[in-house]
Formats: structure tokens, sequence, C-alpha cells
């Protein structure tokens, strides 16, 4: 039987900081997650002759990644701070390992949505002699970018557990499929928006797989983290949020199970998605901004799995020793 | 790269080819007297603007608040009154019989088992101040230094971690990274200035390295030319010490002996486990009472320890995003 932690602080100030991140953070997270899976509708239409759907899914990638890219730099402040990281690489920095994800994935994303742009404009891009090189380069491109675009999906995952704020660190084991399936479904939503019906069938699926896949993914991490730890999540404004996303991803998805065949309903369903993606990923963030606040959520867990350790005869292992 | 956990030589993990020992802070909290000293000279050498608005935080003498950019060193005050000061001996008693062998019924008494030795102290206090120097850990695993994406942060051929102002581009990742909470991105020294205090806040210097993240040095420009850290040189009692880091964790051991022996049980050590989550600290303190007491965390662990578990879940969810695509575009046109 452990004994339950009691609970003293240094005046109710917090133990860890919060990341200095303002909202741009949590839009990156978001757009980087509808960038990535539209990267991977754009290739799933590439290969099995989907025109449109290729087409809208690569110009939705593009504009996903730039507005992600333009947000990341609002919050470092300046641009030549993101090429900063570029300098080096550091596979123990989530952050370093993804802004070469980001880079990678952009390039493959940009050569493959302007040649859409070029094909939409009728060829009034001034080309000259490269257009024959994106022509022959997109497909590439567009398989180059569908390889970073789970990376792309799921770094940011390792970003937030990969801290010691308390929430986002105890749900470091589910944090990357709630995240990717999170991605799956909005940008199976926003191709739902963009893209007709007839095209559109791979992306209803992947909207049904996401669903299912962040439903899960959410509550396995929420009974699996320390229930202190996991109490921002259902507080709040964070647990409004979490609250909500959940009810319109199952709206969306049923939405696109059921009518994604008509036009209107389809549309609906996928705002609902991206709505449902936007709230997850601030609710997330906001819930780990929070328990960084309060010290409780830091040192009642710690107490708590440190008194386990040492009921299961672990005794060597504590920052504090008597000698 | 160098080991993520457990214990080592971060000099020599850093790739550092001289043979610097590891240098570090002994922080006795039982003779430290409050007086403030370290955080006027720290702030004094490295030219670290004001924090906050002068104001009284109503946390008995500190009026700091906790280590950040521009603060360094930050002395704790603790007001407690017996029944807490019984706690804290209590507390300190149950580390000193921790791991002692209970198998079968109670035995001889083990002459290192103080549970049943009467300890009181001849003068226990019914009321006491506890007051503590916190400073940087300087970690063994630091997470900040783990998680810096420009290599800004980066460790000293003296086992420290130091921030580089010119390379750190104020991406913030360390402040989370930090389990102690020591790691900061300074906003401004002198925010929300008072509006009759205006014209003496108009001379103070522009405040340095806004946006980048700040901490402890662990006074990197003094160590170079063979000085004392500015807190512990300017510490009166020698509640500070300062040096090789092996030669504070055995300082810190002979003092927590000195004081159990004297029936203190409620003394114990912080960070001087190479086991623990950390795999060590720098910075080794002697407290008289639980770590969170002092705004310290209970059970700090690095996050990047499980940073290769967090990539290999990170690829089995990617994983199952390529799978889920590929299903989603089975089967043809629906």
């Amino acid at each position: 039987m452990v004994p339950e932690p009691e609970f003293t602080s240094y005046y109710g100030r917090p133990v860890v900081k919060p990341a200095p991140w303002g909202d741009d953070v949590a839009i990156y997270l978001f757009l980087g997650g509808v960038a990535g899976g539209s990267a991977l509708l754009g290739l799933g239409g590439q290969l099995t002759g989907r025109p449109t759907l290729c087409r809208n899914a690569r110009l939705s990638a593009l504009t996903a990644v730039s507005l992600g890219a333009v947000a990341l730099v609002k919050d470092l402040g300046r641009p030549e701070r993101f090429l900063n990281m570029l300098r080096t690489f550091k596979v123990t920095s989530p952050m370093s390992v993804g802004s070469w994800i980001l880079s990678a994935f952009s390039a493959g994303t940009a050569v493959s949505a302007v040649a859409e742009i070029d094909r939409l404009s009728g060829m009034r891009l001034p080309l000259g002699p490269l257009r024959t090189v994106l022509q022959a380069a997109e497909g590439p491109a567009g398989i180059e970018a569908a390889l970073f675009a789970g990376p792309l999906a799921a770094y940011t995952a390792v970003l937030l557990g990969d801290t010691a704020t308390p929430t986002w660190n105890a749900g470091h084991e589910e944090l990357p499929f709630v995240f990717v399936s999170s991605a799956a479904l909005a940008s199976a939503g926003l191709a739902m928006i963009t893209t007709p019906v007839a095209e559109a069938a791979p992306a209803r699926k992947l909207a049904a797989l996401g669903v299912v896949g962040d439903v899960v993914a959410m509550r396995v991490m929420e009974r699996r983290m320390d229930p202190v730890a996991a109490e921002p999540l259902h507080e709040g404004k964070a647990g409004a949020m979490l609250k909500w996303s959940e009810r319109l991803a199952v709206a969306g998805g049923l939405g696109a199970l059921l009518g994604g065949r008509n036009r209107v309903v389809a549309a609906v369903s996928g705002l609902a998605l991206l709505g449902a993606s936007a709230l997850t990923r601030f609710g997330v963030f906001e819930a780990g901004l929070e328990s960084a606040k309060d010290p409780r959520y830091t040192i009642e867990p710690q107490k708590k799995r440190l008194a386990a350790r040492r009921a299961a005869g672990i005794v060597d292992d504590a920052i504090t020793t008597a000698k | 790269m160098g080991q993520l956990s457990g214990p080592t030589d971060p000099t020599v993990d850093a790739h550092w080819e001289h043979n610097h020992p590891r240098q570090g802070f002994f922080t006795d909290t039982s003779i430290c007297i409050g007086c403030k000293a370290c955080e006027v000279a720290c702030k004094e050498w490295n030219h670290n603007p004001r924090d906050g608005n002068l104001e009284l935080l109503g946390s008995s003498y500190d009026n700091t608040g906790a280590l950040g950019a521009s603060t360094w060193r930050h002395v704790a005050f603790v007001e407690q009154g017996q029944e807490r000061i019984a706690e804290a001996r209590e507390s300190g008693r149950a580390l000193v019989n921790l791991g002692m062998p209970r198998i079968g019924p109670p035995s001889e008494p083990d002459p290192l088992d103080l549970s049943e030795v009467d300890t009181t102290p001849p003068d226990t206090p019914d009321f006491r101040w506890l007051m503590s120097s916190d400073v940087c850990k300087h970690c063994t695993h630091a997470g900040c230094l783990d998680v810096c994406p420009t290599g800004a942060l980066f460790r000293t051929e003296f086992g420290t971690v130091v921030v580089q102002d010119d390379v750190c581009n104020g991406c913030g990742t360390c402040v989370a990274g930090c389990p102690f909470g020591v790691i900061e991105r300074r906003s401004d020294g002198t925010a929300a200035v008072a509006a009759q205090r205006e014209e003496q806040h108009a001379e103070h210097p522009a405040v340095p390295n806004v946006g980048v993240a700040q901490k402890c040095t662990l006074c990197y420009d003094r160590l170079l030319t063979d000085e004392t850290p500015a807190c512990a040189k300017a510490c009166p009692t020698t509640s500070i010490k300062f040096g090789d880091h092996e030669d504070m964790v055995q300082t810190a051991r002979e003092r927590v002996a000195e004081l159990h022996a004297k029936g203190l049980t409620e003394a114990r050590l912080y960070g001087a486990n190479e086991l623990d989550g950390v795999g060590g600290t720098g910075s080794v303190f002697l407290l008289l009472d639980e770590p969170e007491v002092y705004g310290l965390p209970p059970d700090p662990r690095v996050p990047t320890a499980d940073l290769p578990r967090m990539y290999r879940r990170a690829g089995v969810a990617v994983a199952g995003m390529l799978a889920a695509a590929a299903v989603a575009f089975l089967g043809g046109r629906a």
C-alpha cells in the first residue's frame, strides 16, 4: 500500500516553468498536422489517379505548412532565428529534429504544389526551361514530402513529451498517437471540404480511421497518466476544449461515414473535423501550460512515484539522501 | 552524444579532452543566515537586470520570488512552527532508516538505526526559519542542454552548463526542459514600473540579452581565471561552498553525518546521488526539510532520459498513420 502523499509547496509557487510559448505554437501544432496529413493524401491521389484530390491536398499541404512556419517564426520573433536552428542537428533535441523535418517536408511540398499552381494557371508561371524539370520532379517530390509527413505530424508530440511540464511529460507514451490521429482527421476533413465527393472517398475513410485513433489514443493516454497530472486535461478552458474536440471529432467522423457522399454534409463534417483537431492541439497545449503553473502537478505525482519505488524496495535512486 | 541517463562524467561525455575536474557548489542551508549577499554579488558580477517591481511578496523575507532569467541565486525563507519541525525531523529520520533490512520480527537494535534512539537535541526550537540559497543545479544530465536546438547551451570544461547568448534563438524549449524551473527566457528586467518611479528607471541601463534564455553560468568567466564564483565568494558564513564536485559531495556527506550525530535528523542531502533522475547535480544542497518545502522537486527526472522511448513510440505512431492512409486508398473508389 502506497501512502497518500501530502502536498506542501513553497508559498504555492510553481516548481517548473511553463514554456514561454503563445498560441502561435498551438496553431503550428495544428497546421503541421494538417500539412502532414495532406501530403499523405496528395501522394495517395498521385499514386491512385485522383488528380483533383492530389492537387487539392498538395495545395493544402503547402498552405498549411507555410502558415505554420509563419506562426513558428512569429513565436521566435525574427526569421533568422529559425535559420539559427539549421546550423546544427541534435538528435537529443526534438526541436532541432523537428526543424529539419519541417525543412525537408517543405521542400517536397513546395515543388509538388508549385507544379499544381503552374497547371492551374495554364502554364503561365515564368519557369522557362525549368518547367520540364518541375514536371519531372513533382512526382518524386510528392513522395519525399509524404516521407516526412508522418514525422512532421508526430514530432511535435515528442517535443511536448520531452519536457518537465507535468501534463505533457506524463502523456509522452500516447501523445504521438493522439497527434498523428488528429493530423489524419484534420487533413481528411480539409480534403472533404476542398474535393468533390467522387474523389474524396479515401479522405472519408481516413477521417473515420483518424477519429477512432484520436478518441482511443486520448482515452488510453488519460487512463495511463498519473491521475493528478491528467487533471488539467479535464479542467477549465483546456478541459472544455478537449471535451468539444471529442464531440466534434465523433460528429465529423459519423458525418463522413454516413453522409459523406453529399457535398454539403461532407463539407460540414470536414469543418467539424478541422475544429476537432484545432481544439485537441489547443487543449493539450493549454493543459500543459496550466500544469506547469501549479506546483501540485509537479510535486504530487513525483512524491507518489518516489513512494511507489520505495515501497517496491528501490531505495537508492532518490535525489534526497541521508548520506 | 553521451549518455542520456545514469551516472557519468558529463565533461567526458561532452568530449572535452582537458582534464579539469568537475566544479560545483555545496550549499549548506543549515548555516545560511539569509543575508542575500549571494543574490547581490551574482547580480553585480553578471550585470543582471532587476526582476519584478520591488513589490513585497508576502513570503517572509523572500521578495525575490524564484530563480529566473535575471535571478541566478534565490534565497528562500520558510517560517515553521513546532509541528512542522517535528515532521521534518521524522521525514529525515525515515530517510536515514530507508533500506534498512526489516525481515522477520524486530531484532537487536542496529547501531546505525536511529529510529528507537532518543535523538532529541538539547535545544529544540519551537520556531525556525529555513533559509536556503537556490541556484542552477548544473545537472549531470541537463534537460535544458539536451533539448536546446541551436547548440547555444553547452557543457563547459568544468562540467557546468552555460548559455551562449549570441547563439540562443530564444525558442524557449529549455525553459520547459528544466525539471527544476531554473532557466528562463528574459523578457525585460523592468516591466510594469510604477508611475512615480518612472524617472528613476529611465536611468537604468538597457537590459542585455532580451529574448534569449538566461541562467547561472557558475561564473564561467571567473572559473576561467581560477576565481571563485561571485556568490560563494560573497557568502559570509560559507553556506555556499565552491570547489571540485567530488570534494563538495564529500564535504556534504561529512556535514550531514555530523548533524545526524547531533540528533538533527531533519538534515538531508539533495543532489548528491548519481543514481537519481538527473544523474546527480553539480550543485549539491544540504536541506533541513523535504525538498518541496524549499520549492525543489521531490523526484526530478530529466525528460530526455525517456527520449529514445518517445522516438520509438512516435515511430510506431507514424507507421500507424501511413497504414491508415494506405487502408484509406485501398479498395478502389467507394
